[in-house]
């Protein structure tokens, strides 16, 4: 007590709650894991795995092949069982340290705030592995000392007013689905951190028709964007993985890529105007055209500035008329090699459906394990046939194979068209049309994989994704090298037992593709297995680079990658970001030290 | 003089940390033959061979790799260039291009392979006693090739080497190589293509200047490794080494396997040291005369035939260690850390940087080293050392004490001596002399040079006959100078320096080792670390002892010291001899061509004069390397006009250097500090003075 007021503050002057305004969204989600509380993997009384909640199409789904393949994939039993702590202890949480003035100033502006310990810790981290982990076993160094929620740009203008005025740092945080690293709060930063909380900040404040344009608040979250735009008959058919979580500003600040970009293009293609909030000042265009000639293009200096410049409060957006029509579907090849070749012709005819991806073999398998019970003995009959078709009849070999699942948007007619057309390419590389299902299955395992996490994280299984883009000559080396470094690297490691490490070609461009790995091994009988899960990412990487791959197509460089910045850009080109970052913030008010 | 003592005693005690030589475990060695002379040869000829292969590999045939070379972007790339800058068509170019694969490819088939493993096991069981290879090497090389592709790097001492190293895959069921040949082999009508379809692939001997067939060499040898087709074997060494001792290496087809790794093509590859050393080379007599000038026969059928009389000789045991394989892509981490390939597309013809040069060399050395570290040495090897130094006649019971005395140190240095168990010495020595009649024999209880018809002749064909016989025997003490060079280089340095400071040494050493940088294997740059290892394992074997900034021999080391300079001699008076012949005898510049006849000549009359007894200096290679050398040093300036190379000598510093190996030196020895730094002038004079007591 005495301590506490001797740091400026008596106890009462710590509510509990302020207010905090995304109270209610925030009890939805998990604090220890990823999405939402209801949604989650856990196995049945009788051993079956089960995926809970109704969020997700997989919801109270019996997925009977799938601890079998949990058991076989990663050598893990359901008997050695890890627990995570059952909630926050708020007694470990380091203590908010905030100076009066800027409280009272921050009271006057009528700008929710909150340093209540869980919210607070809420907004500390991504959801890296290491982040994970510490919720579930630690406690991180450092974490903002107070939460702010703005529900307009004014507020933001005059949240980092304060900020510059009382010399505070400011962390921008969205939806927090980082994986970079880029949340978590410099150790050594003295001054107060403020988490400014974008959430509040979710209207669509115009629709213009005539231009296919909407101006949105930066704070809304991809599924709300979509939803309140569907109303009027638009979307802006962004959908990163992430999308239900992740918000607008986000995609900005780290040159997000969503999965359908064949269609609507990745972030830097649709936006048409950026406002954003700089100690120095705001930053914006004169006018919301196509494209313009003045210059270097400022948006590109604040599209994966990662929080280092300033907060991206009002973004507009292009938008289109909510497509007709969409279909899945699914193409067998017989190997991985294949596959790639027809991804790559598809790309060359530039008739990419609105998202196509070639998973892997352990990929595929991994897909199939999250196969629901069939309801009747005549699908189970049917897909025995399939299955008999395609590697006895066929010849395909189970282990071998590979799938590539697609989404298509449009006309119904001009979508059956499109269809006929990938589907004749994928004939000539061997490949076999296999439903609608394999492919909306593949398109469901990117939005649970990270609750697969979460329950791998209970059974030892710790894994992560990374991912990277390519020229196509160099797809498959890199995803053969870089699958087989991380095998490699766990058995230098003394990790017991074989890692899952797949791969899927996710995205494909003119000259290259995006390739996304998952890795995952059985941490049973290593005593640091974070440590040895960094080693071996950072091998990973290591390998990426050497097979000439990027830093990162979209999850962005965070703290998490910085080391290989100059590598990536030159020193020239480093040296012009810095000082891009000197002008605007001289006094490194956005400290989240993130890039650079 | 940058060699402060703390940096000496770091890096000492690195390389005692290295240098557990001789405890160092080395495999059981197991006799092939022993079979073979105990069951069929047409059932093992016949027999079901179903070897292991590289896990990615989809089984081609030899025509699917060509079809799949010429069809390569990298092929392609280059045909249409030509094309463009001949204005030609391409598909003449591309006809060019089948032409050269054609000439080059092999195809291999097991039914070649079968007659082959018939024919060698009768031959070989006629030529060798036994042919003893480590298993577990073998076991090694199974499954390294199933993990990634291989490239096996044997030495090369004789045309036995490959037929061997395949007949050996096949015995153990492991996946036949294909085999970089020289074009020659072509010239040997049926063999040549027999051996094509062994899976031997053939390359023109030089073909820098030809871009296309560059292209096709590289990519036919490159798409066989990628795929993981079959094991790719080369010489390090490019050619068989007529003296037995190892060559220095040849990087252009290294560079060319390499590639594939460096570029991420493949995720590793294995580079496998192999040693095969024989206990009598069956080309032994043929190297002699060839090192005397006297032509090589060109490869053909019918000499072969006539060669069919060695038959009936004995030619001993083979020793076949093969090493542990060594992943490339481990000595490449943290060396080769940028990433070069990168911004150029892969399949363009990119000259590698300096610095992938330079690690392909380090690659190259290493290598070679290795394969030096497990070659095995014959009793019969100290024997032809010891005999050298006591020409024309030893005591036989004296040999074999110091033969004894010599395997002893042998061991000290590292060397890896297979001394059949319970063998007597006396056992030994006799068996070795019985093996090698052609070359030495027992008269009188002494052992003396075999130089039959020596007394009647005229003066020059004793001395050629003599060379024959020293030539031939010292081939045999070959073997020995790479596990001795770095000790001896330090005892060579003590006696010439007469200083007992380090520093004072050091340079003397480091001189040398530049000096016989073409003549022994050195991996680049590190002299230091050599000078310390030869001081490391005379302190071992207490020649001599060490302290901060002082070197002494001792008492009981003056012997070993001498033995050791005494063994390096003919080398220290052979480079004498040959710069000396440079400084005085030539004037202008001159060709290899008119070099070797003019050396030759003019030690040829040293030696009927009696001025010399370096009969070694009458060898070629020694000439050669000894020219390659001053080349490095700065001394002799290489010239190409019109397609001949020239050498031009820098008279200047030429007189300086050979004044350094020549007895007395005028007076003006600064003269030669032009060019030549202060270092080097001061290490020529510890050179001078301590010639004066090698040679005594």
């Amino acid at each position: 007590m005495l301590f506490l007021q001797f740091l400026g503050f008596g106890f009462f002057d710590f509510p509990k709650y302020i207010l905090n305004p995304n109270a209610s969204e925030q009890e939805l989600l998990k604090w220890n894991g990823w999405g939402y509380n209801d949604s989650k993997f856990i196995f049945n009384k009788k051993g079956q795995a089960e995926f809970t909640g109704k969020r997700y199409r997989l919801g109270g789904m019996v997925l009977p092949t799938f601890k079998e393949w949990i058991e076989k994939t990663f050598g893990a039993s359901l008997e050695h069982k890890t627990t995570s702590r059952a909630s926050l202890n708020v007694n470990d949480v380091p203590p908010s340290i905030v100076n009066e003035e800027f409280l009272q100033d921050l009271r006057a502006t009528k700008i929710s705030y909150s340093q209540d310990a869980e919210d607070r810790v809420f907004r500390a981290h991504g959801h890296c592995l290491h982040e994970i982990f510490v919720l579930r076993e630690g406690m991180f160094k450092r974490i903002p000392d107070i939460v702010v929620w703005p529900v307009c740009h004014e507020d933001v203008v005059k949240i980092v007013e304060l900020a510059c005025k009382h010399n505070l740092c400011i962390i921008p945080f969205g939806g927090g689905t980082s994986v970079s690293s880029a949340l978590e709060c410099p150790e050594e930063e003295k001054r107060t951190i403020v988490s400014l909380d974008t959430s509040q900040m979710n209207r669509i404040l115009w629709i213009d028709e005539k231009n296919l344009t909407a101006c949105v608040e930066a704070g809304i979250v991809g599924q709300d964007l979509e939803k309140q735009l569907a109303e009027s008959g638009f979307c802006t058919g962004h959908e990163p993985d992430s999308m239900e979580f992740s918000s607008l500003g986000g995609w900005v600040a780290t040159r997000a890529s969503g999965m359908k970009k064949n269609i609507y293009g990745n972030i830097e293609d649709l936006v048409i105007h950026i406002k954003m909030v700089t100690p120095r000042g705001i930053v914006e265009k004169n006018c919301q055209v196509p494209r313009m000639s003045t210059g270097p293009d400022i948006h590109h200096f604040i599209m994966g500035s990662e929080g280092t410049l300033g907060v991206v409060t009002e973004v507009t957006i292009k938008i289109r008329p909510v497509p007709e029509y969409q279909k899945y579907g699914s193409v067998v090849f017989p190997n991985f090699e294949r596959g790639v070749a027809c991804l790559r012709e598809v790309a060359k005819q530039r008739c990419a459906p609105a998202s196509i991806r070639l998973v892997d073999n352990a990929q595929f398998q991994f897909g199939h394990a999250l196969k629901p019970q069939v309801a009747s003995i005549f699908t189970s009959f049917l897909d025995g046939l399939k299955k008999f078709y395609i590697t006895k009849f066929k010849g395909f070999d189970p282990n071998i194979l590979c799938v590539a699942t697609l989404l298509f948007e449009g006309d119904r007619e001009k979508v059956l068209q499109h269809e006929k057309q990938v589907y004749d390419i994928a004939t000539k590389f061997g490949g076999l049309a296999a439903g609608e299902d394999n492919g909306q299955r593949g398109y469901m395992l990117t939005f649970v994989i990270a609750y697969i996490r979460d329950l791998g994280l209970d059974y030892y299984v710790i894994g992560e994704s990374f991912e990277t883009s390519v020229p196509w000559d160099r797809v498959l080396d890199l995803c053969r090298n870089v699958k087989e470094r991380i095998v490699r690297e766990c058995k230098e490691k003394g990790v017991q037992f074989a890692p899952l490490s797949t791969c899927r070609v996710t995205q494909t461009y003119d000259a290259g593709a995006c390739v996304y790995f998952y890795f995952a091994f059985n941490y049973r009988g290593i005593s640091d297995p974070i440590h040895v899960y960094e080693q071996i990412e950072r091998a990973a990487r290591e390998e990426i680079l050497a097979n000439g791959g990027s830093l990162s197509h979209h999850h962005g460089v965070g703290k998490l990658r910085k080391r290989w910045m100059k590598e990536s850009i030159s020193d020239v080109g480093l040296g012009m970001l810095r000082s891009v970052k000197e002008y605007v913030d001289p006094n490194n008010i956005f400290g989240n030290k993130n890039l650079l | 003089m940058a060699l402060s003592s703390c940096s000496l005693s770091h890096s000492f005690f690195i390389c005692s940390q290295q240098k557990e030589l001789t405890s160092k475990k080395r495999d059981e060695f197991e006799d092939i033959l022993e079979e073979r002379r105990l069951s069929s040869d047409l059932r093992y000829a016949m027999k079901c061979y179903t070897p292991v292969i590289y896990k990615g590999l989809s089984p081609c045939k030899p025509n699917a790799i060509k079809s799949a070379v010429l069809q390569s972007e990298q092929v392609q790339y280059v045909i249409k260039q030509l094309a463009k800058e001949m204005g030609e068509s391409p598909d003449i170019i591309q006809e060019e291009a089948m032409e050269i694969l054609d000439e080059m490819g092999h195809s291999m088939q097991l039914g070649a392979v079968r007659f082959f493993a018939f024919t060698l096991s009768k031959i070989f069981k006629q030529l060798f006693q036994r042919v003893c290879v480590n298993e577990e090497g073998m076991q090694r090389l199974q499954h390294a090739i199933q993990e990634h592709p291989v490239v096996l790097l044997p030495s090369h001492r004789s045309y036995v080497d490959f037929l061997m190293l395949s007949y050996l895959l096949y015995t153990y069921d492991l996946a036949l190589p294909v085999i970089a040949a020289g074009i020659d082999f072509l010239g040997m009508k049926i063999v040549g293509e027999l051996l094509r379809r062994a899976g031997a692939f053939f390359m023109r001997r030089s073909f820098g200047g030809n871009r296309l067939y560059w292209a096709v060499f590289s990519e036919y040898v490159k798409t066989m490794l990628r795929s993981g087709y079959a094991p790719i074997e080369f010489f390090l060494e490019g050619t068989r080494s007529r003296t037995a001792k190892t060559l220095t290496p040849k990087f252009g087809l290294l560079s060319i396997v390499m590639e594939p790794f460096l570029k991420r093509e493949v995720f590793d590859t294995y580079l496998v040291p192999i040693s095969i050393s024989y206990e009598r080379i069956l080309e032994e007599s043929l190297y002699a005369y060839e090192l005397l000038g006297v032509p090589k026969p060109k490869e053909s059928t019918s000499g072969l035939l006539k060669a069919r009389r060695i038959l009936s000789d004995n030619f001993g045991t083979i020793h076949i260690y093969v090493g542990q394989p060594v992943s490339l892509r481990t000595l490449a981490s943290g060396r080769i850390n940028r990433c070069p390939y990168n911004l150029v597309p892969r399949h363009l013809p990119q000259k590698p940087s300096e610095d992938i040069q330079e690690f392909v060399s380090d690659v190259a050395y290493k290598m070679e080293l290795l394969q030096i570290e497990n070659m095995v040495l014959s009793p019969w090897v100290l024997v032809a050392a010891i005999l050298l130094q006591n020409l024309p006649a030893m005591d036989f019971e004296l040999l074999i004490e110091k033969t004894l005395w010599l395997k002893g140190l042998t061991q000290t240095f590292g060397g890896f001596i297979e001394w059949p168990d319970n063998l007597c010495a006396r056992k030994a020595v006799l068996s070795g002399l019985t093996l090698h009649a052609n070359i030495a024999r027992l008269v009188d209880g002494h052992v003396v040079l075999n130089d039959k018809g020596l007394e009647d002749g005229a003066v020059g064909e004793i001395v050629f006959k003599r060379a024959l016989a020293i030539l031939m025997c010292a081939t045999y003490r070959n073997q020995l100078l790479n596990v001795f060079v770095r000790p001896s280089l330090v005892a060579v340095a003590l006696q010439m320096t007469r200083s007992f400071r380090k520093e004072e040494v050091y340079s003397c050493f480091s001189f040398l080792r530049d000096v016989f940088s073409d003549e022994f294997i050195f991996f680049p740059g590190i002299s230091l670390k050599d000078f310390e290892e030869g001081c490391f394992l005379l302190t071992k074997c207490d020649a001599i002892q060490t302290s901060q900034q002082e070197i002494y021999p001792t008492d009981k080391g003056s012997v070993i010291v001498s033995f050791l300079s005494a063994m390096f001699k003919p080398f220290v008076e052979g480079y004498q001899l040959i710069f000396r012949y440079l400084s005085k005898e030539t004037k202008e510049a001159f060709t290899e061509k008119q070099l070797i006849p003019g050396v030759r000549n003019f030690v040829f009359q040293l030696l009927e004069k009696g001025n010399t007894q370096c009969y070694e200096a009458l060898s070629s290679d020694m000439q050669k390397n000894a020219l390659a050398a001053l080349v490095q040093l700065g001394a002799v300036k290489k010239k190409k006009i019109v397609e001949t190379l020239l050498w031009d000598p820098a008279t200047k510093f030429l007189n300086s250097l050979a004044g350094c190996f020549c007895l007395p030196l005028p007076f003006g020895f600064q003269s030669f500090s032009q060019g030549f730094d202060k270092q080097r002038e001061q290490s020529c004079l510890f050179l001078i003075e301590g010639l004066l007591c090698v040679l005594e």
